[in-house]
């Protein structure tokens, strides 16, 4: 058993929900697995489950090795976790919060400051290390959330969603500050909602819905099923529809996708920008009158509509947040 | 990892070997230290907690007082004031479940139970670091006491057990606060559910008037309950007075309270891992 982590077949039902219907992944040590999916999909539950916090009714999972449900407090101390929520105390200080955590994980009082103070150097939060995480902002908490993850160098980082909430600047900063984390060797499982963020970040990508990996691979090979890029034409009649649809098949790479009501037609392309003049003047020549054209990356929706025919919406049997979701459920449930 | 080299270097497998009773208690302090650091953070807290009492000793000092006849005519202020810091910790231990529904509600709980910590940590370390807060606010309440009239009585020791008395019921209260914490899980729920069963218990005791002049019905119930024989060795031990059997009896309620309370409450919190 030399993976990182091991998940096989969990099952986990909240409820008349099932979360989880049966999930098998593998994650290679010093690798990323960005696990990709809307909300509700089981991404929440599945790293609730690795982190020892929930248990499933059934399956199995083994982290470095140990089994989860059978050593749960031997996994404890090879893992860092950190939810959507930063869950760092806002009365304590930067500083304080840290060495906490530190000595929860038992390592000695001088080892947790001296954790403390160089994981609060690399992540900038130096100059507000002795201020009370109150007055922190959002990205702040964040960096000091993983910075707590951190302090006794678990072997296996869990980041649930670690950038939702955040502004775009936090976010890049954010993406900086994991890429380190994967340049230093860290096995990470990494929950996100968006493609872009898994695209940097994972080595590979598990894309869940409804509680079932329906894809995984990497990046390249998952974005080859999606199509690359599209191409969104915007009409100014129904009528022209069909014209639009036929000038634009010499350039698709994919079956186009015609919303009547919006008048859209959207099509994969595979060469990018350079195909753009060539469009606009076949759709001119073909009598089309273009309201709007654009040429964009394809996003969770696009992955799933590739993927399952359906786009990526909330699931109306679980469509609250994942974490209330789950925090309900878990409380309610008797075991 | 040159950033992070540093001469300390516990593996993982050192620190699964950190287990036991002497990892537990480290945990239980290290809970505890956490919030006492709270406690000069948010002042709002150890104040509001002695805004109520301080009103009840000047309405029933003397508002009340006048009317009412303390058995063998002691002054009603040497009366009132035991009953007064029992009224006190009793709410101040129930505020507990509040603190804990707050850890709970703010997903904190979640990093704790991911830890390799005692599960027994974070329920210990709020009890344990309310009696501190409550011991500072029977300091205010005692400073308030003198200051309208009552004094100490009795002997140095009598005080002592009295004032320890306190803080073992305060100890026994907090684990119901923490019963009522898990099971509500909001500060909101919490805040109104956690105070209102304190009200008949407090009131329909000999705190603030004797037994004596209560219905017949009553009188039973309010004679033997926790918080008339904690108030009563409160009053002997103050008013350097015989204490008859009244301090075994509240020592008797304690002790049966944490013996209930506390596998059941740490029974609950390990649930909630499930």
């Amino acid at each position: 058993m030399d993976d990182a982590i091991v998940v096989e077949s969990l099952v986990k039902t909240f409820k008349a929900t099932k979360a989880l219907d049966g999930i098998d992944l593998t994650v290679p040590p010093g690798t990323v697995l960005g696990l990709l999916g809307p909300n509700g999909a089981g991404k929440t539950t599945c790293v609730r489950i690795l982190a020892t916090l929930l248990r499933p009714d059934a399956g199995r999972a083994w982290v470095t090795g140990l089994d989860v449900l059978r050593e749960p407090q031997r996994v404890r101390a090879r893992i860092g976790l950190t939810g959507q929520y930063a869950a760092v105390d806002d009365y304590l200080t930067g500083q304080e919060n840290l060495e906490m955590v530190g000595r929860l994980y038992h390592l000695r009082p001088a080892e947790a400051r001296g954790r403390a103070v160089a994981l609060l150097d690399r992540f900038e939060l130096s100059d507000a290390s002795g201020r009370v995480v109150k007055t922190y902002s959002g990205g702040m908490r964040r960096r000091l959330d993983i910075a707590a993850a951190l302090i006794a160098r678990p072997r296996v980082l869990f980041l649930d969603e670690p950038t939702t909430g955040l502004d775009p600047r936090s976010r890049i900063g954010m993406w900086e500050l994991i890429e380190g984390l994967v340049r230093d060797g860290t096995t990470i499982l990494l929950t996100t909602q968006y493609l872009d963020e898994a695209d940097r970040l994972a080595s590979t990508i598990a894309v869940i819905d409804i509680g079932k990996v329906i894809a995984s691979g990497t990046a390249r090979e998952l974005k080859s099923q999606v199509g690359g890029e599209r191409l969104e034409v915007t009409v100014a009649g129904a009528s022209e529809l069909d014209a639009a649809v036929s000038a634009l098949a010499p350039f698709a790479a994919g079956e186009p996708v015609v919303d009547v009501p919006t008048l859209h037609v959207t099509v994969p392309v595979s060469k990018g920008a350079g195909i753009l003049p060539e469009v606009v003047r076949d759709l001119d020549a073909a009598g089309v009158t273009l309201e709007d054209l654009a040429l964009r990356h394809p996003t969770l929706d696009d992955v799933f509509l590739a993927l399952t025919g359906h786009a990526a919406e909330e699931k109306p049997a679980d469509g609250a947040a994942p974490a209330e979701k789950g925090r309900r459920g878990r409380r309610k449930e008797p075991k | 990892m040159t950033a992070l080299a540093d001469p300390w270097v516990t593996t993982a497998e050192e620190l699964e070997r950190r287990t036991g009773p002497r990892w537990a208690l480290s945990d239980s302090l290290v809970m505890t230290a956490r919030l006492l650091r709270q406690i000069p953070r948010i002042p709002e807290l150890l104040i509001f907690s002695t805004v109520q009492p301080i009103m009840f000793v000047v309405l029933f000092v003397y508002v009340f007082g006048g009317a009412i006849r303390t058995p063998g005519d002691v002054p009603y202020v040497q009366f009132l004031l035991p009953g007064i810091f029992v009224q006190t910790v009793a709410f101040g231990g129930a505020a507990t479940g509040i603190g804990l529904a707050d850890d709970l509600q703010k997903g904190l709980v979640d990093r704790f139970r991911s830890l390799p910590m005692a599960r027994s940590a974070l329920l210990l370390g709020r009890t344990m670091s309310d009696v501190v807060r409550n011991a500072l606010t029977v300091v205010i309440m005692v400073v308030v006491g003198v200051l309208t009239g009552f004094r100490f009585h009795g002997s140095v020791q009598g005080v002592a057990a009295g004032l320890a008395l306190l803080l073992l019921f305060e100890f026994a209260l907090s684990w119901i606060g923490v019963l009522i914490g898990l099971s509500v899980k909001s500060v909101e729920a919490a805040q109104s559910g956690g105070f209102i069963w304190l009200f008949p218990l407090t009131f329909a005791s000999s705190a603030f008037v004797p037994v004596d002049g209560m219905p017949g019905w009553l009188r039973g119930f309010a004679t033997h309950q926790p918080v008339t024989v904690t108030v009563n060795a409160l009053r002997g031990w103050f008013n350097g007075e015989p204490i008859g059997s009244d301090g075994w009896q509240a020592l008797g309620w304690i002790a049966a309270v944490l013996v209930v309370a506390i596998p059941v409450a740490v029974r609950r919190y390990r649930r909630m891992t499930r």
